[in-house]
């Protein structure tokens, strides 16, 4: 149980600028570096704007990027650290400032409406679902997220490309397009919507070139690339690129079905 | 105010006007080069010894093993091989090593893999060199538009690379044969292409289309057990596709350098039995 | 103040946890125009901290299930304290509430004929939470937030805007609530990010802001939970319910201290967990009290069979409900028998196979691992008692969720009192939200519907309460002589530490008096609190404001616990160690001393609060008639056995 003085280096600013401030702050036993930010909030910078709420990781609110990683400040703890390391943190760097350590998030708000909502089927009420366990595993998986929005941060797509942004959802926005298509009970074929085509077509799927990023950032462990958009990208080849289904659509004039 | 304190001319990405005016492209403190330069130097040592290996047209047959590069070997000028992988197709214009008629196939198949797919984007495009390091392009469409929306025929790549896989098991299969065509045998070279068959089939079948094909299309694997199995187990390997991927390259390579080294003469094929 | 924007709506809901989008859902679907305002991101409200489930008698595991089973475990459970009616309605809709969420797109756990799965917990006769994993919260607030998403599709294809009928106003505060005459007019607010003020006019305004866990100093609530509604509806003039009742989850983390109190879920009770004390000893078969004697097992061997074989032995005390196994961890650990950071130790590791924890309790592993370095497969995790929820809140009409004496104001979710009792059972947090956010939406709309004129916001009102809520930045040179300006964030601890120490698990009275008094020193410093800087996202300008909000509140515990004579659920008096039956049909409200609105009130003996007894409604026949009459008689008032 002993405490040692850490140097920091917060980024504070607003859109009109700002930069990396250095700060000497008091490290104790066990802390997180979220807890160092409330540290210096307490006692150097009252005015110190973060973002943060259940402190469990299980909000994902606080998301920001130290060492020039992107993660969780209430999961970073201050142990993986050496004593005389800078520890540098900074607010996500896809997204527009707003002060200090707080990001404009509106990106993956916006991108969240563009995705159709579960259909439900016209037959069954509430009460009479019935699901298994298998049928159900995978897009739990993805209901895993969070929404800390680290994946959509660190996606190069969007990060290094702001012109992206308009056509391409992001990796959280695509694995909720695969949840969707995945759940065993969703009806949106029966209403119209092929979420397998729209997923490229409308969401930018192809702009995904699989370097897995996001799920190397998630701290849910979600494996995004693996389960949501590999997949996901094989149900658009089999809508667009599979020459037999092809040819099978011009026979029957409608797509064959998954 | 440390650094920047100015907001950055829109150069775009990381620094894009409304973004934290941070000058530096990262502020990464670890050795994040150091995975894309070990994948860049892997694949580069690959890339020039299996060019080297398949335009030679040379030393690819040391009986009973013939080389993973030239199976099937499917023109003229291939050496007879007794009940091996010889199938004329392509008959006598066919000029250059055989080697290349083949080789597209498993090329493909690995160039358009998901895994090789990352691990070039990242190594020799630097798109992205590491995660939340800036790319140095201006412009990025990723594989919305040609050549690289190419990458999308992955599958047929699978369906090609599931018949390698078969006449490479069979070459595996005739290793038992000793020189003189007589079964129960067994050398070092047998064992050589046991294991690479083994890692090339589960690098095949750990494939990310092989896995949605199998069972990854449906919505109800409660319908399909069967599928359902089969989807399970390959995503068990599907979990080690990177680490088969670069297990079966290095086989490959040394399965065909232990027949370069047999045929050239470098020395004789150990017998177990 | 000159212009300060207005917005028209029919019906405003301060809070998007689970309380407030259930109600924001069911009033748009009704027809009302909607905002709703929020103090974090949208959907990031502390209900995604919920592991457990959501208790619903729908009988997919064991199928004596029912409606009347749950309404008297739910009794059991608040020590028959509940507003009756509310548990009944509550047992009732709860099913329904669930299966609606399917329809919605949520993904429960299943059963192997593809129903619903459904978990023990803590207090529930059969295995009753509908659950995800551990996650059920973040199931349950995603499922409401995508559904809010998917309404809002729809009123984008037909008005071309998304927000027309259904808007969330994120990261956005409510300072007052706003009245005409005695009727609600709307709600004043700023702007976290930009720190501009705003109205949102409004005739109904639903409060679902949840708990008041920021003015303890162990605590399992987030930042948030800073008792806002409660103040709001005090300052509104709607008086607070039994505020006494502070239920304190038995397992909170202990260690590192950074982490102090954050929730280890029942589940891994309701799993096969065990608590030891320091001598390797269950102790927790020491601790049941006579009233369930009958329902838990005596022994070690019996407690261990109930996992497999429920319907043939009964249940070990570790899932006791909630208030008695946190009192029975605090006497272990005062009786000198505690864990090296002042806990007990909760052992799920030789009861189960690593894989098998790892399956059924994912984020407890994944919580212990990343912010304890422990790993839960291979040792026991350290726990004690965290403040975790309010059973008190503003007083409620049962049916319409409607607060008493200011009509348009409705309240819903932990921020209302009454449903839950002298303690709440886990689980029937997540259907209380779902079963009266529904209703608090519903009446809402449908008061809305029934008025023939709008109330009005006069300027005045929103002038004063611009004023107060600008206080922090003149603190400096006010009153010369009155003192330096105080640090929010020093007020803050202070507050907690007090709070914690005098009114926490086990209350005395002459702590509680100390207490008070200390409240009072403390209201007259935050009168001087000041911060620095500008409005933008200014964290020390915030917590200024909340302070208001959280001195009220831990006044109203205070008074309310120095009241009541007796030890009942989440109130424990070492004073008066038992519970009394004659407090049984007694209900504590809080009203505002000064109900002009003035804050000048700082004698420490009057403070801000008044308090009234009231009799309680008798509990309706039928109702009564569920529960053996030997029962009946360990808790009912005598008066009341005799009707």
């Amino acid at each position: 149980m002993s405490g040692y003085t850490a140097h920091f280096r917060v980024w504070r600013g607003d859109v009109e600028g700002g930069g990396l401030e250095d700060y000497k702050v008091e490290v104790n036993d066990g802390e997180v570096v979220l807890d160092i930010i409330h540290r210096l909030q307490a006692t150097q910078a009252s005015d110190l704007a973060v973002r943060w709420n259940c402190k469990a990781g299980k909000c994902g609110s606080c998301s920001a990027e130290i060492n020039g990683r992107p993660r969780l400040m209430c999961m970073t703890r201050m142990s993986v650290f050496e004593r005389d390391e800078t520890i540098t943190v900074t607010p996500l760097r896809a997204f527009p400032v707003i002060r200090d350590l707080v990001t404009d998030v509106g990106f993956n708000y916006q991108k969240a409406r563009e995705v159709p909502a579960f259909v439900p089927p016209a037959e069954l009420g509430p009460g009479e679902y019935r699901m298994f366990q298998e049928d159900v595993d995978r897009s739990q998986e993805f209901r895993k997220c969070i929404e800390c929005f680290l994946c959509q941060d660190t996606c190069h797509v969007v990060r290094d490309h702001e012109e992206n942004k308009t056509a391409f959802a992001g990796p959280r926005f695509l694995m909720r397009v695969a949840e969707l298509d995945m759940h065993p009970l969703d009806a949106a074929e029966a209403s119209g919507l092929d979420r397998k085509r729209t997923a490229q077509d409308e969401h930018g799927l192809g702009y995904c070139n699989i370097t897995k990023c996001c799920t190397e950032v998630c701290p849910e462990g979600i494996h995004i690339t693996d389960n949501a958009l590999i997949p996901l990208k094989e149900r658009a080849v089999d809508r667009k690129y599979d020459p037999l289904v092809w040819l099978g659509s011009k026979i029957r004039r409608r797509p064959a079905g998954g | 105010m440390a650094t920047g304190t100015e907001p950055h001319q829109n150069s775009g990405g990381v620094r894009t006007r409304t973004r934290a005016a941070i000058s530096a492209p990262h502020l990464r403190t670890d050795r994040w080069w150091l995975a894309p330069a070990v994948t860049a130097a892997g694949l580069f040592a690959f890339v020039v010894y299996s060019t080297w290996r398949a335009f030679s047209n040379a030393h690819y047959y040391a009986a009973p093993y013939v080389s993973p590069f030239y199976s099937p070997c499917l023109a003229e000028n291939c050496k007879n091989m007794p009940s091996g992988p010889n199938a004329d197709l392509f008959g006598s214009w066919w000029a250059i090593s055989p080697a290349i008629i083949i080789l597209i196939f498993p090329l493909g198949f690995r160039l358009t893999c998901y895994y090789y797919r990352k691990a070039y984007y990242r190594s020799f495009w630097a798109s992205p060199p590491a995660c939340a390091v800036a790319e140095p392009h201006a412009k990025y469409t990723g594989e919305t538009r040609f050549p690289l929306i190419l990458q999308n025929v992955h599958r047929y790549f699978f369906y090609f690379a599931l018949l390698v896989a078969c006449v490479l098991t069979y070459d595996t299969v005739l290793s038992f044969r000793d020189p003189h065509e007589r079964w129960g045998h067994m050398g070092l070279g047998t064992l050589v292409f046991l294991v690479n068959i083994v890692l090339i089939w589960a690098y095949t079948l750990s494939c990310h289309s092989c896995r949605h094909i199998v069972g990854g299309k449906l919505k109800h694997f409660s319908k399909h057990p069967v599928r359902y199995k089969a989807w399970q187990f390959v995503g068990k390997l599907n979990a080690r596709h990177m680490q088969l991927a670069w297990a079966s390259l290095v086989s490959v390579a040394l399965a065909d350098f232990y027949v370069y080294l047999l045929a050239s003469g470098v020395f004789d094929d150990p017998r177990f039995f | 103040m000159g212009a300060v924007e207005r917005q028209q709506w029919d019906v405003v809901i301060v809070g998007a946890g689970g309380a407030g989008l259930r109600a924001a859902i069911e009033a748009r679907e009704r027809g009302a125009r909607t905002a709703v305002i929020c103090k974090s991101l949208f959907g990031k409200a502390h209900t995604v901290m919920a592991e457990g489930g959501i208790a619903a008698a729908m009988a997919n595991v064991n199928e004596h299930d029912n409606w009347q089973v749950h309404f008297r475990d739910t009794m059991r459970g608040g020590k028959f304290l509940n507003q009756w009616r509310m548990a009944e309605l509550h047992a009732k809709e709860a099913p329904d509430r669930v299966w609606e969420l399917e329809t919605w797109g949520a993904l429960f756990d299943r059963t192997k004929d593809g129903k619903i799965s459904q978990r023990n917990f803590g207090g529930h006769e059969y295995p009753r939470l509908a659950h995800v994993g551990d996650r059920t919260g973040l199931e349950l607030i995603r499922t409401l937030q995508q559904k809010i998403v998917s309404l809002q599709q729809e009123d984008k294809k037909e008005t071309g805007d998304y927000e027309s009928r259904l808007k969330v106003f994120q990261e956005c505060t409510v300072t007052r609530i706003l009245k005409d005459g005695s009727r609600v007019s709307g709600v004043f607010a700023y702007e976290r990010e930009t720190g501009r003020f705003f109205v949102l006019e409004a005739p109904a305004v639903v409060i679902a802001t949840g708990g008041i866990g920021k003015s303890f100093k162990v605590t399992s609530n987030s930042w948030e939970y800073t008792g806002d509604g409660h103040a709001l509806a005090l300052l509104a003039g709607a008086p607070l319910l039994n505020m006494e009742f502070v239920q304190f989850h038995p397992t909170g983390m202990v260690w590192p201290p950074s982490v102090k109190g954050i929730l280890v879920t029942e589940s891994v009770r309701g799993d096969g967990g065990v608590l030891r004390n320091s001598e390797g000893k269950r102790f927790m078969f020491d601790y049941i009290p006579d009233v369930f004697k009958e329902k838990y097992a005596e022994s070690e061997e019996e407690g261990d069979r109930w996992y497999e074989d429920p319907d043939h032995n009964r249940r070990p005390p570790e899932l006791l409900p909630r208030d008695e196994v946190a009192r029975a961890i605090n006497a272990e650990v005062k009786a000198g028998r505690g864990s090296p950071h002042g806990g007990v130790f909760l052992d799920v590791s030789t009861r189960m196979p690593a894989e098998v924890i790892r399956r059924r309790l994912p984020s407890m592993y994944h919580q212990f691992k990343e912010l304890a370095d422990v790993d839960i497969t291979a040792e026991a995790m350290e726990v004690g008692p965290t403040c975790h929820y309010v059973m008190g809140g503003v007083a409620v009409d049962s049916d319409t969720a409607a607060a008493r004496g200011v009509p348009g104001l409705f309240a819903a979710g932990e921020v209302a009192g009454g449903m839950h009792g002298s303690n709440r059972l886990g689980g029937n947090s997540l259907s209380d939200l779902l079963v009266f956010g529904r209703r608090a939406g519903w009446h809402a709309a449908e008061y809305v519907d029934g008025l023939d004129a709008r109330p009005e916001v006069a300027d005045d009102q929103i002038d004063s309460a611009a004023a107060e809520a600008l206080r922090p930045f003149s603190a400096e040179g006010q009153e010369p002589g009155s003192g330096p300006p105080e640090n929010p964030y020093t007020l803050h601890q202070e507050l907690q530490q007090s709070m914690n120490d005098l009114v926490g698990i086990i209350r005395r009275e002459g702590e509680m008096e100390q207490a008070l008094e200390r409240l009072a020193g403390l209201r007259v410093r935050a009168h001087r609190a000041g911060v620095e800087g500008h409005r933008q996202f200014n964290p020390g300008w915030h917590l200024a404001l909340d302070l208001r909000n959280m001195l009220l509140v831990s006044e109203c515990v205070a008074r309310a616990a120095l009241e009541r004579t007796e030890s009942r659920g989440g109130h424990t008096r070492e004073d008066h160690p038992t519970m009394d039956r004659r407090w049984r049909p007694v209900n504590l409200l809080c009203g505002l001393a000064d109900p002009t609105g003035g804050l000048a009130a700082t004698d420490p003996e009057r403070g801000q609060i008044d308090l009234t007894r009231e009799t309680t409604a008798p509990i309706r026949a039928d109702l009564l008639a569920l529960f053996e009459k030997e029962e009946l008689v360990k808790y009912l008032a005598e008066e009341e056995l005799y009707e």
